[in-house]
């Protein structure tokens, strides 16, 4: 990719925590350049590219990650505020603009991803509110004329000894002249007031009255709308198309062939939609055309009969096992999944002869800031891109492709005004990028005394890094995709003989990282054959884990506080069992408890306890949230979705045939955070891992029946 | 020309008939706060009131809003003081936040057939609003304690 260079040595793997030392002064070097020169209009007072505060005692926090559900608009300006001393009730919250100066510390780009806005901030945003402390210290120790170690600040003001006060709104104009500290020092943890609090989060109030603009309510003036025909194959290509019968439909404007299919640009959506649907394609579908999920997945069980590229080697498994007193084999098998965020596609671009704004709600600003300057025919720094809020993201608003910003500014090419490209929710949900199918075939053995000495896992699936920008960086001096094993190459169990092997499948369906990415299905089958072997030694399945989890602290602590909150071994009415599971993922340690009934083989949730250690963390009512969100969305997952195709075409389309967990289904759930000095790890994601694993040995409890193919469906238990 | 009432305010508009009450009110309209999510009734993202009953507006065409009343999130109150607002503010409800205009108006009509609804009512009345967040445990808790706050004179 020529318009866009990503040093490896700035975008690690998303699962590497930040140091906080390199945070420091990766920032301090910034900030005293932008000081000064940010200062705009009105006395405000622009410290640094992250806070802009107003002689009207507005604080706020110009925020360089999405805000998708998870919270960033809420956790950032805490760590900010908290060092500001800033009076909580007077902070607001901006999106940044795509600018270097808001690159995410860790991965050298702007992007929301990885469960890692919290962590690789933690130091970033306090540092911003720390010096801009020390500035407005300084503004009025000069017009007090005392020296600035004898002020204090609180609540949004500086103090004196005597309580003589000066408001950050009083001292703005003045702090703007002050010179940025060549460093700071930030609080002790032990001094937090902000930090660490369930402060109420600040986007709800514009979220329950309609105000909060998404990226499908942007309307500019003289604003088209278009609805695009996209290939109904992956990889097929317009022949020809007949738009007679829609050409002349009210409302519609223009309709363009454009790389991804036909669209059709009209003055409203509901126009361009019904034009849309009366454009015929003739469509050259290309090798797609027969592809079918359930040859594939025949395919990938053949693969696993082989010996895949090796990942991960202790001992002699093979060698092991032909010892072992007791042998399991089991495959497991997850399907294509959809984001299906509640907001369907969009974007909306201006394109002019020498510039191009774009609004949208996604995940990643500077990647598609390229992949839009290139579409444009424009150096990078002519387009702009405005955030809006994402009405959820899970990954899908961060392609590595920018699909639905590339070809929005192709429609606008075409359009020549100003436009906005809806996708329907069949559009979007056969749009592709979705989390990809796995197979994991997996062999173990225990001793005569119930204790597991052999484990072999292989792994059937596509990469998400192959073929993207990435797929340099990541796969460097590798032969599989460290992505697609993330949660089984690093199996903590304590077992001598263990192999871990990858194959890559080569399939033309588009995947990418969907919420916790590979931990959606290693988490997923490590977890059921851990619990298979625990039940082959006839060992309880939560001592079993314990048992081999000695060396590993922060995994037993959130184990073993799951299982006490969920009363594990108390007996539960009759038809009711309990399952359980733990897993690392994103430096975040979560288990969870889940406790089921199955009635004429429909599996019901009925609770579900998820313990977290995610480090020393910053709101734990939003923890509490994406915990609750996180078992939710995997549920759904686990009981009820699955993207097929037959004759190379999707045969799910809409809620009805890809369903989401709803009101009468959701588990009661409990959240419990272990407290933790630790580094900061993420929490939009960790969540995620341990749901279907602890639903599904749950099931077994109640029925003897091993699920080892999600979604969940009796007929297939074994 | 099709005339009703939106949020107490008169409208005439100059619209196909056929068009979906949703896109009326978001385009012809700027009402953005009902959402668009599925355009089949499934999701419930576009739930609004027609003379005070919850329909999801991606499947009513305009032409069944003539001579009616329609509220939507915007006309739930002025100013956040409708106790589910408060309520939902005061349980942190949303995440995205993108289905909750929706949410919010399903609660509305459930609170007023049922002051104090028990957790199968809220399963009955809120099971056609999706939210892929995950927020039902709080939606659930928030509903409780807006009905809480009615019982104790905060109506309006």
């Amino acid at each position: 990719m020529s318009t866009l260079q990503i040093e490896r040595r700035t975008f690690l793997k998303f699962s590497v925590a930040a140091s906080g030392g390199l945070l420091i002064g990766l920032y301090l070097s910034g900030a005293s350049k932008l000081a000064v020169a940010e200062e705009r209009s009105g006395g405000a007072f622009m410290p640094n590219a992250f806070l802009r505060i107003g002689t009207d005692e507005r604080v706020t926090v110009i925020v360089n990650h999405s805000e998708m559900g998870q919270g960033v608009y809420t956790a950032l300006p805490m760590l900010l505020a908290e060092e500001l001393d800033a009076d909580w009730n007077k902070v607001a919250y901006e999106s940044a603009p795509v600018d270097p100066k808001y690159n995410h510390p860790i991965f050298g780009m702007q992007i929301t991803g990885g469960s890692s806005s919290v962590y690789s901030g933690f130091e970033q945003y306090r540092n911003a509110g720390a010096a801009a402390r020390a500035m407005l210290i300084a503004a009025a120790a000069l017009q007090w004329n005392v020296d600035p170690g004898t002020l204090r600040t609180e609540s949004g003001a500086v103090l004196d000894g005597t309580n003589r006060k000066l408001t950050y709104g009083q001292l703005a104009e003045a702090a703007a002249k002050m010179t940025p500290p060549a460093k700071v020092t930030l609080k002790d943890s032990k001094a937090f007031r902000l930090i660490g609090t369930p402060a109420k989060r600040l986007d709800t109030p514009e979220k329950v009255n309609g105000k909060a603009v998404f990226g499908i309510d942007v309307k500019n003036p003289g604003m088209l709308t278009a609805v695009v025909a996209r290939a109904p194959v992956f990889g097929a290509k317009v022949k020809s198309f007949d738009d007679s019968r829609a050409r002349n439909m009210p409302g519609v404007r223009k309709i363009a062939a454009v790389p991804s299919g036909v669209a059709v640009i009209a003055d409203s959506f509901w126009q361009a939609k019904m034009a849309r649907d009366a454009v015929r394609i003739d469509w050259d579908e290309g090798e797609m055309h027969t592809f079918s999920t359930s040859e594939m997945m025949q395919q990938f069980r053949e693969q696993a009969k082989s010996p895949g590229k090796s990942v991960r080697r202790d001992g002699d498994p093979d060698a092991a096992l032909a010892r072992a007193a007791q042998k399991l084999e089991a495959v497991y098998e997850v399907p294509y999944l959809s984001h299906l965020m509640m907001e369907p596609l969009n974007c909306a671009v201006d394109l002019r002869a020498d510039s191009c704004e774009i609004w949208t709600g996604t995940q990643f600003q500077t990647v598609d800031r390229a992949a839009a300057a290139k579409a444009a025919g424009l150096p990078n720094e002519k387009v702009q891109i405005h955030t809006t809020f994402l009405g959820g993201g899970f990954g899908r608003r961060a392609t590595p492709q920018s699909d639905f910003v590339v070809e929005a500014v192709h429609v606008a090419k075409a359009a020549g005004a100003p436009v906005k490209v809806v996708w329907t929710r069949e559009d979007d949900m056969q749009g592709g990028w979705y989390r990809p199918a796995f197979l994991h075939a997996i062999v173990g053995g225990v001793d005569a005394s119930g204790e597991p000495v052999s484990w072999r896992s292989r792994l059937v699936g596509q990469s998400i890094m192959t073929g993207t920008m990435f797929e340099a960086m990541m796969m460097k001096g590798k032969e599989y995709d460290p992505a697609s094993v993330e949660g089984v190459d690093d199996l903590p169990y304590e077992i001598p003989n263990l192999a871990v092997e990858s194959h890559q499948a080569e399939v033309g369906v588009p995947v990418q990282w969907w919420r916790s990415v590979g931990h959606s299905h290693t988490g997923f089958a490590t977890e059921c054959f851990v619990d298979e072997l625990a039940a082959l030694g006839q060992k309880d399945p939560y001592q079993f884990r314990r048992a081999l989890l000695k060396k590993h602290p922060r995994h037993l602590a959130v184990l073993d506080l799951a299982a006490k909150k969920a009363e594990w071994g108390k007996p539960l009415p009759k038809g009711r069992a309990r399952g359980i599971a733990v897993h690392f993922a994103f430096e975040s340690y979560n288990a969870q408890v889940a406790e089921v009934s199955v009635t004429e083989g429909k599996v019901r949730v009925h609770r579900i306890v998820s313990a977290v250690d995610c480090g020393q963390y910053v709101n734990p009512g939003i923890i509490a949230s994406q915990l609750e969100g996180g078992a939710i969305f995997a549920a759904s997952a686990a009981l009820f979705q699955e993207l097929t195709f037959a004759n190379g075409r999707l045969q799910q389309t809409n809620f009805h045939t890809f369903p989401v967990m709803r009101m009468n289904e959701c588990p009661e759930i409990e959240t419990y955070i272990v407290e933790s000095n630790e580094k900061s790890g993420g929490i939009g994601e960790p969540g995620v891992p341990c749901t279907a694993p602890a639903i599904a040995n749950a099931v077994f409890a109640a029925t003897g029946k091993r699920i080892r193919k999600l979604p969940i469906r009796m007929t297939e238990a074994v | 020309m099709i005339s009703f009432s939106v949020n107490r305010r008169h409208v005439s508009l100059e619209v196909d008939p056929s068009t979906p009450l949703l896109w009326v009110l978001r385009e012809n309209l700027g009402l953005t706060g009902t959402k668009y999510g599925c355009g089949m009734a499934q999701c419930g993202a576009c739930t609004v009131h027609l003379d005070g009953e919850a329909i999801r507006s991606c499947v009513a065409s305009v032409s069944r809003a003539a001579g009616k009343e329609v509220t939507t999130i915007e006309g739930l109150s002025p100013d956040l003081s409708h106790p589910l607002q408060r309520a939902w503010i005061a349980e942190d409800v949303p995440q995205c936040g993108y289905c909750q205009s929706g949410q919010l108006m399903s609660a509305a009509v459930l609170l007023r057939e049922k002051p104090r609804p028990s957790n199968e009512d809220i399963d009955e009345a809120m099971t056609g609003n999706i939210c892929r967040c995950g927020t039902y445990p709080r939606i659930r808790k928030a509903i409780h304690r807006a009905a809480t706050m009615m019982a104790a004179g905060g109506a309006k």
